[in-house]
């Protein structure tokens, strides 16, 4: 930079070679577009670690808590056997939890016109937050790591499923999280601040784990709410996860999710980008 | 305006930016209202006007973020609605809506800028390094931005602009709450874009701003352009000159209106400057005499110049408000 502040005509030689070097390349194609907003979720971890605090601490706190406090409460065979039903439940819930930091992000970056940068260059559109989603499937990966390394502490042994069917509980989990995430995406560049976007989906969230088969075996709930734990698309995940786990599961509980899955990734994914798009 | 200008695929023979009565609204709020513009290519087109005026709206509508409600644009010969990639491949834009991640570091930044423009990685690298030097940044280039001074911060949204050198640069007002040097620094920035061509389009409130940089002004008032032209052609339009007086004592201010109110026949104003006047006048012989009666009135005069008048004046002449009295 010339440092003349008198000369407020001076042109800077230095910035002049620095911008006839500045050749426009292809521009990103899509897999390189998502992996470079990759890159930048890993560096936001970076500069704040304390963003990993809701994939560690939340899973150990939610496991504790429920295992000990009601665990000899809600489990005829104590706490050991709660463990046994609830761990697959908690782990679900776990993990669905963290899909609403998708939401809060694209808000906040929403807010800050970081997103209109991004949106004003010639790149396949849905990067800016499939990338985002790919750093979201790393969180659940580490957060259904440490949900299961505690559980195996706690005693936690898995059923006949084995190692194999732990995995697969785990791959179908992160893809029905990949799934349900573009609902908290679009309610992220809907809602114009964050604040709304984690009122929301904890109003939408909550409601929805605990009038499930997460905690309790539905059996016990009068007759009502059975029938709308039944049809609520978090007990048919929780079912197929624990089946896969306990090596129950059968083919109809898996092809369910999957469906359910997919409806919502073709009604939020779509809409998602209509308002991206668009947005004013 | 010469909205028939020659147009070519290309945008390089014709305007660079070719905008045809443009509208938005916001709810009850008519943002754009029948916007006409024409950028020719090369050089700084300055859009003037105050706060809400619809400055900002026609960038984002220009630089495909925004869709408009009715009206035609074509960028750089793209049109902006069916050919938005074709405009976002040539141009750029920083703004208070186009910023960066102010958690990442300012090289963060731009690498991730340079990765998203299709650099490879190291190649990003270079090109962020090479741009922290140039804009003076490399100090603090591993600082988070969210750290940087208000003049920094700009210097990086501008170096975000220009990583990949652009046909047009949008820039909104781009130097609104910067001290002196900071300013400096940002037009010194401007002014080597355009010498390598670029065209470069920039919102501003300030008048000085527009008339230091600008080749031709665009005057925006309630969403539509209500005066264009060059900052010569702009100031001629609102009168021949303006008469810039200042008495020696400012005691004697009030006795040389009355005596200059006579002399010239026109409304004398008094400025904020104790000694100071202005008086617009169309007949400089007439100005002449008007020093002659101050003189046989012993009022002394320590300046008595006549000249253009100031873009601020146009303004006040042209919207019946002033830039600052609306931006307030």
């Amino acid at each position: 930079m010339t440092t003349d502040l008198a000369a407020g005509e001076a042109i800077d030689f230095e910035l002049l070679s620095v911008l006839d070097e500045g050749t426009r390349p292809r521009p990103a194609g899509r897999f390189s577009a998502s992996v470079s907003h990759l890159y930048r979720a890993a560096l936001r971890v970076k500069h704040s670690p304390a963003q990993i605090i809701d994939v560690t601490l939340f899973p150990a706190i939610m496991l504790l808590m429920f295992t000990f406090l009601f665990g000899g409460a809600l489990a005829e065979g104590g706490t050991g056997e709660y463990l046994q039903f609830f761990l697959p439940g908690v782990l679900v819930t776990t993990v669905l939890m963290i899909t609403m930091y998708v939401g809060m992000g694209l808000s906040s970056d929403a807010e800050k016109g970081v997103f209109d940068r991004f949106r004003s260059l010639p790149l396949w559109r849905p990067a800016a937050i499939v990338g985002p989603l790919l750093a979201d499937a790393a969180r659940y990966t580490a957060a259904s790591i440490m949900m299961l390394s505690f559980g195996f502490v706690l005693g936690y042994r898995p059923g006949p499923g084995g190692a194999a069917g732990i995995a697969l509980a785990v791959l179908l989990l992160i893809v029905c999280a990949f799934c349900m995430s573009w609902l908290w995406t679009l309610l992220g560049l809907v809602a114009r601040s964050e604040r709304t976007v984690t009122t929301a989906s904890m109003t939408i969230l909550m409601p929805l784990t605990f009038t499930s088969n997460v905690y309790v075996d539905p059996s016990t709930m009068p007759g009502w709410l059975q029938a709308f734990v039944g049809v609520n698309p978090i007990s048919h995940l929780v079912t197929a996860v624990r089946g896969l786990m306990g090596g129950t599961v059968t083919t109809g509980q898996i092809g369910l999710v999957l469906a359910e899955a997919a409806l919502v990734l073709a009604v939020f994914g779509p809409l998602t980008m209509r308002v991206y798009r668009r947005r004013n | 305006m010469s909205g028939d200008a020659a147009r070519s695929p290309s945008g390089r023979d014709g305007p660079a930016i070719e905008a045809k009565g443009l509208v938005k609204t916001f709810g009850e709020t008519r943002a754009l209202d029948g916007l006409d513009l024409t950028v020719p290519a090369g050089g700084v087109y300055g859009v003037l006007g105050p706060n809400g005026a619809g400055k900002t709206t026609a960038l984002r509508i220009l630089s495909t973020l925004l869709r408009p409600d009715g009206g035609t644009a074509r960028v750089l010969g793209h049109d902006v609605l069916a050919d938005a990639d074709g405009v976002r491949r040539r141009i750029s834009l920083t703004g208070q809506f186009a910023s960066v991640d102010e958690e990442l570091t300012g090289r963060e930044n731009l690498i991730l800028l340079g990765r998203l423009l299709g650099f490879r990685h190291a190649d990003a690298a270079a090109r962020a390094r090479r741009l922290l030097t140039a804009i003076d940044l490399a100090d603090a280039a591993d600082r988070q931005a969210k750290t940087y001074s208000g003049g920094m911060r700009r210097r990086l949204d501008i170096a975000a602009g220009i990583v990949v050198t652009p046909d047009l640069m949008f820039l909104d007002e781009p130097t609104t709450g910067l001290d002196p040097r900071s300013r400096n620094q940002v037009w010194t920035i401007v002014r080597a874009l355009v010498a390598r061509g670029t065209t470069v389009v920039l919102t501003t409130q300030y008048l000085d701003e527009a008339d230091q940089l600008a080749d031709r002004i665009a005057v925006i008032d309630h969403g539509r352009v209500i005066a264009e032209g060059t900052p010569g052609e702009l100031k001629a339009s609102v009168g021949s000159g303006i008469l810039r007086v200042r008495v020696q004592d400012p005691a004697q201010r009030f006795e040389a209106v009355r005596v200059l109110t006579r002399a010239l026949d026109a409304d004398v104003q008094v400025e904020s400057d104790p000694s100071a006047l202005t008086v617009r006048v169309d007949d400089s012989e007439r100005s002449v005499q008007a020093l002659a009666e101050l003189n046989r009135s012993g009022i002394a005069t320590a300046q008595f110049a006549l000249g253009q008048p100031t873009l601020d004046e146009v303004f006040l002449a042209l919207t019946g408000h002033s830039v600052k009295e609306v931006a307030a």
